[in-house]
């Protein structure tokens, strides 16, 4: 991954395609995208999508611009860091047995993450976070054995005030 | 008043003003040509042989007329035969609504007999597009499909219908379309003010325009622009007409085969202004020498083209014929007298076929222009005969020439010159083409005859595909792989067994009794024009290098002299 981070937050139309829409266009413009998260929002004429990928400054103008192109993209709003939080959501499958599990067990509290399941050979673990928290708790957990690891990509809001609402008609 | 969802799409075309469509009937769409045929008094439906000629039939169309073209089919092989003809529109920024017929509800995703997803085909290749599934939501999607595709950047929209949605009925009232107002809202005070103070620093500055000048109607604005500036013009291909050939500023194209005028300009002004054109590959040639010297200013109504493929210096985003407007009233008169002085040295220097006694493309061009009125609108197809048409027909006016520029399509010539006599039945529509194109879709012949559509044919036929000839000659060392076509085509008794009427000129000294009499004909006719097949498009700048490096003459084994 090259270039800076960069967090997209899209306001779309809740209707069939528009996932194809915006995820072809990454692919035909040969953009690299990091991950991308998209549900309903409180209304469910719309969804809301975060992009985030690596580029450099002018490429992640450019894919802002043809976003905004997009008949169903009613608005875009970048997520920088200091004006947004973002989460992801992860859930990993740990080899832990008898003689590792107290280890595992004292990394997710100290993470804060939570373990749903238990079997004699295995847990799964689940953490919410940022993905710099993220990233940790996986590299910590790596030396047991990561069995199996869903991440949900990030989703993110704008701090404060700011409401992206739907304008476009 | 209770419709059916056939009569409402019917009723839709109406209410947008639109008096004619083409297109081909099928299975899935068979309710809607009922309802044409309900309606049959009111809108002209054009059949014609293959949906890609329907499809850019209703580009051309819309390119001369700046109407929205509509052109609808059927579901399946008829949906994708529409395919190469979206694409062509959509690269061009051509305004069209195709409506395509599609299986039942119960049978979509089912791979159904003619079932296509042609909502994800076309996905990439329309400005928008919808699968309509409920008979309620048709007359909205279909004003929305009309309003997208003319507004902003043009484009085509693709309305995929499904049969019971055609068949059931809903509550439909008219209602007048709201106008389409030019984009606005992205010109800020700023944005001009820094425009016009690159313009009033500039020595040497050259307007460069494009297709976005003719779809905004601003060809006044662009030829006051430019009077008020002093500057010269060159138009990219995709601009021809929209400023006229043969006055004074004019320089001629700008591109792979443009003029030795505007390359040199290009490399030696302080400012380019840079009007409704996208910086395609074609034209800037190679992105890292490309006006490397000079300040970008970049007026578009796409933001997304602005610093796409060059960065410039500053930009005006919005409809080009208010930015046009605008720069032209905050700017001061020039005159640049020196620097249109040596434009008018390069302009007379500029290289030129050698005069022969042979029937070459530019003598056919030039008895041509000379048989036919000023407002003639000429279609081509694509390779070597459309560079040279570009080159040498002085398009005088916006609207008078379909070609397609970004998608380069062959065989598209025939079904826009189809459209744009449709538009206009009392102009004189001309097609140059040639045999390699012609041969990709002559079935519109048949279409052309039926609706006694007197369009002049003129097949530049040199028995080879002569560009990609060209490029193997000079670039590949004269491995003529799959280029001499070996053919046996009579094309005389190919359009009498058409119905139209057909003639061959293989001399020079028949050009100026033939063709006169050939457009006089008032009928289809084809034109066998029998050229040589070692005829070059000059210049050339050779894919990837820059404009230094202008090819402008190459002898018999392909050396770049």
């Amino acid at each position: 991954m090259t270039g800076k981070r960069y967090v997209y937050s899209a306001l779309v139309e809740n209707r069939p395609g528009v996932l194809s829409r915006v995820s072809g266009l990454f692919t035909r413009r040969g953009y690299n995208i990091d991950s991308l998260t998209v549900a309903e929002t409180e209304n469910p004429a719309y969804s809301r999508m975060t992009i985030a990928l690596h580029s450099d400054e002018n490429t992640a103008v450019q894919i802002r611009r043809q976003l905004e192109k997009l008949i169903d993209v009613i608005s875009i709003a970048e997520l920088t860091p200091n004006q947004s939080v973002t989460r992801e959501h992860v859930l990993i499958k740990i080899a832990a047995d008898a003689d590792s599990r107290m280890a595992v067990i004292s990394l997710t509290n100290i993470f804060r993450a939570n373990i749903i399941d238990v079997s004699p050979q295995n847990m799964i673990i689940e953490l919410t976070g940022d993905t710099t928290k993220t990233e940790a708790f996986i590299e910590v957990v790596r030396p047991f054995g990561i069995l199996q690891a869903v991440r949900s990509g990030i989703s993110g809001l704008e701090r404060g005030v700011q409401i992206q609402n739907p304008s476009k008609v | 008043m209770l419709l059916s969802g056939a009569k409402i799409i019917v009723e839709c075309l109406l209410e947008q003003g639109v008096d004619t469509v083409f297109g081909f009937p099928g299975g899935q769409i068979i309710d809607t040509y009922d309802a044409l045929y309900a309606y049959r008094g009111r809108i002209r439906h054009i059949l014609t042989s293959h949906e890609q000629g329907a499809a850019h039939a209703a580009d051309g169309y819309a390119r001369v007329s700046g109407k929205v073209g509509v052109v609808i089919a059927t579901s399946g092989p008829g949906a994708t035969n529409l395919v190469t003809g979206l694409a062509t529109a959509f690269m061009d920024s051509v305004p069209m609504v195709a409506i395509t017929g599609n299986v039942s509800s119960g049978l979509l995703g089912k791979d159904s007999f003619q079932e296509v997803d042609i909502f994800g085909i076309t996905m990439p290749i329309t400005k928008h597009n919808f699968i309509v599934r409920r008979v309620e939501e048709l007359a909205d999607t279909m004003r929305r499909a009309f309003r997208i595709a003319a507004s902003g950047r043009p484009g085509p929209v693709l309305v995929d219908v499904l049969k019971d949605v055609q068949q059931a009925q809903c509550e439909f009232e008219p209602r007048q379309p709201e106008p389409i107002l030019p984009e606005t809202e992205k010109i800020t005070e700023a944005d001009i003010d820094v425009a016009v103070r690159m313009i009033e620093e500039s020595k040497r500055p050259v307007i460069f325009a494009g297709g976005g000048v003719i779809r905004a109607g601003a060809s006044p604005e662009l030829y006051r622009f430019a009077a008020r500036l002093g500057a010269p013009v060159s138009l990219s291909l995709m601009g021809l007409g929209a400023y006229p050939a043969g006055k004074r500023q004019y320089m001629g194209m700008l591109g792979m085969h443009g003029t030795r005028t505007s390359a040199t300009a290009v490399s030696q002004a302080d400012l380019l202004i840079v009007c409704g054109a996208r910086f395609s590959d074609r034209v800037i040639m190679n992105a890292n020498t490309f006006a490397k010297q000079l300040r970008i200013l970049h007026l578009d109504i796409d933001a997304a083209e602005i610093n796409k493929n060059i960065i410039s210096y500053a930009s005006v985003c919005g409809d080009v014929k208010v930015s046009l407007a605008m720069l032209t009233e905050r700017c001061g008169l020039h005159h640049h007298g020196e620097w249109l002085a040596q434009v008018a040295d390069w302009k007379a220097h500029e290289p030129r076929p050698a005069h022969s006694g042979k029937l070459t493309p530019q003598a056919l061009i030039d008895t041509v222009r000379a048989a036919v009125p000023d407002d003639t609108i000429i279609a081509t197809d694509v390779g070597q005969h459309q560079m040279w048409v570009a080159q040498r027909y002085p398009f005088q006016y916006p609207r008078t020439l379909c070609t397609s520029g970004g998608l380069g399509t062959m065989g598209y010539g025939m079904g826009a010159a189809i459209g744009a006599q449709s538009a206009f039945p009392k102009r004189r529509v001309v097609l140059f083409t040639g045999d390699g194109s012609f041969h990709m879709n002559l079935n519109e012949l048949a279409t052309a005859v039926t609706y006694r559509l007197p369009i002049v044919i003129v097949v530049m036929n040199n028995g080879v595909l002569g560009m990609v000839r060209q490029w193997q000659k000079i670039l590949y060392n004269g491995r003529y792989s799959e280029t001499t076509l070996h053919r046996q085509t009579d094309y005389v008794r190919l359009a009498e067994a058409f119905g139209a009427t057909g003639l061959v000129v293989s001399r020079r000294d028949e050009l100026a009794r033939l063709i006169p009499e050939a457009v006089n004909l008032g009928r289809t006719v084809v034109i066998d024009a029998r050229i040589s097949k070692d005829e070059n498009v000059l210049p050339m700048v050779a894919p990837g290098r820059s404009y230094n490096d202008q090819i402008l003459s190459i002898d018999k084994q392909g050396g770049i002299l």
